[in-house]
């Protein structure tokens, strides 16, 4: 019972899972609702990959739709471009897919790591204004390459990304954050965060630990721009503008900077809501924009704002004195 | 040459305006430290607010008051505009984590965006902006230009003149930058810090204003979204000469005007990353802008 108890979230998630899956086939849940939770999902992977950056480790980056988008277009590059997967029998594709996912990622934490490096040493909002400017040569620069399109966008992308792929990398970014941001290295993050010279006095290589999480959450948002891509089955540059960074940023700081678990309600609610308010046509992004304002000045610290659920808690350990070794784990 | 003489001309046109918008940019993020994402959006605002007085005035060609009566009218509502968004939606977190802040500017952004737009009067469609001022083409050794152009060029520059002496000249400038140096220490020698934060969203969404009416009557179509690539622009302008000095602001405006219109020569899509790539090579060799003056953090 206590081992249940211990993995109870998991077992909520593959539920969740079983209940839209059969939802779906029931057809109380039709193909554009799927893909609307399918996108809060990658929104999800999107706002904790900022979250990372922004929330924990305190810099400033406005830029993660760039990241996105080199993602995106690098994993399309594979299933899309350079071989025709669309055309392979289906047990080639899903390796495919997922080796082109890890691709994108790793084409958009290169990047992350080579732009971090000389930019990170920037503090506060010239950071943001390289980021941000970052994100938008991105654009441009794709506009630049026929090879994918140019400002035509690339269509005829598969549609790989189906509801378990979501869940799988939502979980899986959301797992990895938790742990990233309980082990040392996150703590050396935070500890940036709070106090960047003191930090630095107590031996902490600050340089190392502001690139080690700024190409971690690039890694995250390009496998978020690859699903995004495979999901969409079309990539379009001005799809990756600021406005689109800009989204993230608020999604981040409405759940609350610094808790994942923020993100997670924030990246579900903002993408689900905005979507239910569609009958409103023109007044929709009003309502929102107000809702948003009054948020913000009612709680500054947003929704979750230094609170976790407890799943996402680091399990205490305390070490009874005399009894060396028996660690007690609560 | 003379093509090369004839962009730098469009260069200088484009970047008086974003030299003009960087100014409110610059000079609220010098005095409250926040990046003003609806900053964009009052210049729309300005464009819309005389293009309908324009309307009421009967349209077709007005006299010079009138134009620069309306101008002067659009340019004082759009900065009491200022002063209430600051009242409303930034003055309550400005003890806050800054950050929070930054997410109502987006929200107040979105909103002027979108409220607008849902308004039938206004609607999402581009509008065609009525020529305020009389069109002459000319020629200066080859190179073409027109009166239009002259004329938003040397009002920007006046514009631009205005802006330093007051800041440096008047009780107000003088107040603004006490307060910017050192709020608790202003509020101590007695200065309205409200009162001067409240001047300095005024002068700035004034000055967007201008400058969106420029815009729009150089390039002459409105629509709710012209604030939001604008704005963008006229921000990087900002922080390349370095944001919080107001002729640093104005120094990145030219040059932002001058190297996208050269670089679209080259190739349009080039044209707009061409001002990214410059802030961020300037900003990896000067951390805080051409004119900014970097501060070394003491513990």
């Amino acid at each position: 019972m206590n081992y249940l108890k211990d993995k109870k979230v998991y077992i909520i998630i593959v539920l969740l899972y079983i209940i839209i899956t059969v939802l779906n086939k029931l057809g109380l849940l039709n193909s554009y609702l799927l893909q609307i939770i399918m996108l809060a999902g990658i929104n999800t992977i999107m706002t904790v990959s900022l979250n990372i950056v922004n929330g924990f480790t305190g810099q400033f980056s406005i830029g993660q739709a760039g990241f996105m988008a080199i993602g995106g277009y690098a994993s399309a590059l594979f299933t899309t471009i350079l071989f025709n997967t669309s055309s392979w029998p289906a047990y080639a594709q899903i390796p495919m897919f997922i080796f082109s996912l890890m691709m994108g990622g790793l084409a958009a934490s290169i990047i992350g790591f080579l732009i971090g490096l000389p930019t990170l040493r920037l503090k506060g909002d010239y950071l943001a204004i390289v980021t941000l400017s970052f994100g938008e040569v991105v654009r441009a620069s794709i506009r630049l390459i026929d090879y994918v399109g140019g400002p035509r966008g690339l269509a005829g992308i598969p549609r790989y990304t189906n509801l378990f792929w979501v869940f799988l990398f939502t979980f899986l970014a959301i797992y990895g954050a938790r742990n990233f941001v309980n082990s040392s290295f996150g703590r050396a993050c935070i500890s940036i965060r709070e106090n960047e010279v003191a930090s630095e006095t107590m031996g902490i290589d600050t340089t190392k630990y502001k690139v080690l999480s700024f190409t971690f959450a690039a890694f995250m948002a390009g496998v978020a721009g690859g699903l995004f891509g495979h999901l969409l089955m079309f990539l379009q540059p001005d799809t990756f503008s600021f406005l689109k960074s800009n989204d993230y940023l608020v999604f981040l700081y409405a759940g609350g900077a610094g808790s994942i678990s923020g993100s997670i309600v924030s990246g579900l609610v903002l993408t689900i809501v905005p979507e239910m308010l569609r009958f409103m046509a023109n007044w929709r992004i009003v309502i929102y924009s107000l809702v948003l304002v009054m948020l913000m000045l009612k709680r500054p610290e947003g929704l979750y704002g230094g609170k976790e659920f407890k799943w996402l808690k680091p399990k205490k350990r305390t070490v009874i004195a005399g009894n060396k070794g028996a660690e007690i784990t609560n | 040459m003379t093509t090369i003489l004839q962009l730098i001309m469009y260069g200088l046109q484009l970047g008086s305006i974003y030299a003009l918008i960087a100014l409110g940019y610059t000079m609220v993020y010098g005095i409250i430290g926040l990046i003003n994402f609806a900053h964009g959006d009052f210049l729309m605002v300005g464009a819309f607010l005389v293009y309908f007085l324009a309307k009421a005035m009967g349209g077709g060609t007005l006299s010079y008051p009138v134009v620069a009566l309306i101008i002067i009218i659009g340019m004082i509502l759009t900065g009491l505009l200022g002063v209430t968004t600051e009242r409303i939606a930034y003055k309550p977190l400005r003890k806050k984590p800054r950050l929070s802040a930054l997410i109502t500017a987006i929200g107040v952004s979105m909103f002027l965006e979108n409220f607008p737009r849902a308004l039938p009067f206004v609607g999402p469609q581009p509008r065609p902006f009525p020529a305020l001022f009389p069109m002459n083409n000319f020629n200066i050794g080859g190179v073409g230009t027109n009166s239009v152009q002259i004329l938003m060029i040397t009002l920007s520059i006046i514009l631009m003149i205005g802006l330093h002496y007051i800041t440096t000249k008047t009780k107000v400038g003088s107040q603004m930058r006490a307060v910017q140096f050192d709020k608790d220490a202003a509020a101590l020698m007695g200065i309205n810090v409200n009162n001067t934060i409240s001047v300095t969203f005024f002068i700035g969404a004034a000055l967007a204003a201008a400058g969106g009416v420029f815009y729009a009557s150089i390039y002459p179509m409105i629509d709710v979204y012209m604030g939001i690539w604008l704005g963008t622009k006229a921000f990087v302008a900002a922080v390349l000469g370095g944001i919080g000095d107001i002729r640093g602001a104005m120094l990145g405006g030219f040059i932002m005007g001058v190297a996208e219109v050269l670089a679209t020569a080259v190739n349009s899509d080039l044209g707009y990353g061409a001002g990214f790539v410059i802030l961020i090579f300037i900003l990896l060799f000067k951390p805080a802008g051409i004119m900014g003056k970097f501060t070394i953090e003491k513990v």
